[in-house]
């Protein structure tokens, strides 16, 4: 077994043997079910399921993306305050087989809760016509901004010394990508399409809801993840230095 | 086994050591003393491939640690000053775990996390969640962790801190028995401990060795007269004249006389525990115990860092 797997397999069950994992999944299950009956239902009666389905997307890509901040945070940063990131960082393992096996841990935890919320899209099956195709989008645009979440997570753990930093600084950072577009419409081009590019949510994740599967948007969440974590890589190397 | 040559390591503008050089051959069991702050531990994380240095070599059974991290952390076991454990794991998941991360086959793992167990007699918590262990086992399956893939050098970070009197025994007799089988480097406050289990000594002090060689050769070094106990059986007014006759000694006093029993302590300039007894024996005396002060590397050690404090 690699390292990879060997770390993302204690990862996880360290998730399903403590409470905080399912604190979590509990929470997202909760959040996304009270929307998706308060909003994405909502009172209107006239409402295709289409549109009830992109707005159950809607919402939640904003519990995955607070679901995968709070996932997060413990990663590295638990580990430094516990002291037991020292078995791994003396054991024969890369210090990106550290980061890629936490990051699978919690995208595995994040992939088991998201998937979970399945039987809402369900309930509009049984009540309303839905195209299968919009469903599997819209989980996968899900994933990916969860994936994109999560390794900028990752990163904020690698960086801060306690757990509650660490969630700080990744919604900060998160935040940061979220808000990005709001200075493309006081900016003038080129500058506000590269903002609009970055734009974490607002740009790419909407195609996904409406059921639209963009290789631009594709290639956007993976390569967010990708340089979130070769940045954590990185930065756990760098402490070594320190 | 360990070469270091001229190994420094900054934190930011403060040097935690500077110019180290030192040697370690192989199956040797090496004590690593210091006061808080004086560099240990930072050394041992270097040679542990946890921490990188500032400058300097550190080669480990002749590879070079930041040219080749990943094959020296095969060849060790580190045990740092707070042990690393997961609080939910079971004992036996928690070492086959290490055991897997250390490069041990899974065919291998179950036998090598028995022969852990065994080691540090840990058989029966095998089940048992770390997060219920007390202080005492936990340390123990911190130490099995490090020992689990048969590494050839193992590094202990304090082993013995906040064990109690009994724990530390066991700990002390653990470190004998791995002799021979690894090359040990062990840091300790417990001086009784290092100087019972260590062949040679490593003295550091704000970040330089300050002496290194035998508690003898030490001694000798720093002209530390070496303290000698005796027990003997009734009061023993001749023997404090027969012990001062012997060569090499220096005074001799009473530290308890009583009818059924005296004690002497004896400093003498070197180890002249033999005389001493032949001279009593042959004078009629009755010897009860006869042995090296404990405190006798409390006084090395305490001039080696009064000397570097002058300095």
């Amino acid at each position: 077994m690699s390292a990879v797997l060997l770390i993302a397999r204690r990862e996880l069950s360290a998730h399903l043997r403590t409470m905080s994992g399912f604190i979590i999944a509990a929470a997202v299950l909760l959040v996304d079910g009270i929307l998706f009956n308060a909003f994405a239902l909502g009172a209107q009666q006239d409402k295709h399921s289409a549109e009830v389905l992109s707005d159950f997307f809607y919402y939640s890509s904003g519990t995955t993306m607070i679901a995968a901040v709070f996932l997060s945070m413990r990663l590295l940063a638990e580990e430094r305050q516990n002291g037991t990131l020292v078995l791994l960082t003396s054991s024969p393992v890369r210090d990106r087989e550290i980061i890629l096996g936490k990051f699978f841990s919690a995208f595995a935890f994040l992939a088991m809760v998201t998937l979970a919320t399945a039987f809402m899209p369900a309930l509009i099956m049984v009540n309303g016509k839905l195209s299968i195709g919009q469903v599997a989008a819209g989980y996968l645009g899900l994933l990916l901004l969860g994936s994109a979440a999560l390794a900028i997570g990752t990163l904020g753990s690698t960086l801060a010394r306690s757990q509650v930093l660490a969630a700080i600084l990744s919604g900060a950072m998160l935040v940061g990508l979220i808000v990005v577009w709001l200075l493309a419409a006081v900016s003038e081009r080129p500058l506000n399409d590269v903002f609009l590019a970055l734009a974490l949510w607002g740009r790419h994740f909407p195609p996904f809801q409406a059921g639209v599967i963009n290789l631009r948007d594709v290639a956007y969440y993976l390569l967010v993840t990708y340089f979130a974590l070769f940045a954590a890589t990185r930065v756990l190397e760098a402490r070594r230095w320190q | 086994m360990i070469e270091v040559r001229e190994l420094t390591k900054y934190y930011g503008e403060r040097a935690a050591i500077r110019d180290l050089n030192f040697d370690i051959r192989p199956g040797e069991v090496v004590g690593f003393l210091g006061l808080n702050g004086a560099g240990k531990t930072t050394t041992l994380k270097i040679l542990g491939c946890v921490l990188l240095p500032s400058s300097g070599q550190v080669r480990i059974d002749g590879l070079e640690v930041t040219a080749e991290p990943h094959e020296v952390r095969r060849k060790i076991g580190f045990l740092p000053d707070v042990p690393p454990l997961y609080d939910e794991m079971t004992v036996g998941g928690y070492l086959a775990f290490a055991a897997r991360l250390r490069g041990v086959t899974g065919r291998d793992t179950p036998a090598r996390v028995q022969e852990s167990e065994d080691k540090l007699a840990l058989r029966d918590m095998h089940d048992e969640i770390i997060g219920n262990l007390s202080y005492g086992f936990r340390q123990r399956v911190g130490v099995a962790q490090a020992l689990v893939h048969r590494p050839r050098l193992l590094i202990l970070d304090e082993p013995s801190a906040g064990l109690d009197p009994v724990q530390i025994v066991e700990m002390r007799n653990l470190v004998r028995r791995l002799r021979g089988e690894h090359t040990v480097l062990i840091s300790s406050h417990f001086l009784a401990e290092i100087s019972q289990t260590c062949d040679r000594l490593l003295v550091i002090q704000a970040g330089e060795i300050v002496a290194q060689g035998t508690e003898e050769e030490i001694a000798a070094t720093l002209g530390t007269p070496g303290e000698i106990e005796v027990a003997l059986r009734g009061p023993a007014t001749s023997a404090l004249d027969l012990a001062r006759q012997v060569p090499g000694v220096l005074d001799v006093q009473i530290v308890h006389s009583a009818a059924h029993e005296t004690v002497l302590k004896i400093r003498a300039r070197e180890d002249c525990r033999p005389e001493i007894a032949r001279a009593l024996v042959l004078a009629g005396h009755q010897l009860l115990r006869l042995d090296r002060g404990a405190a006798r590397l409390e006084s090395i050690f305490i001039e080696l860092t009064h000397r570097e404090k002058l300095s």
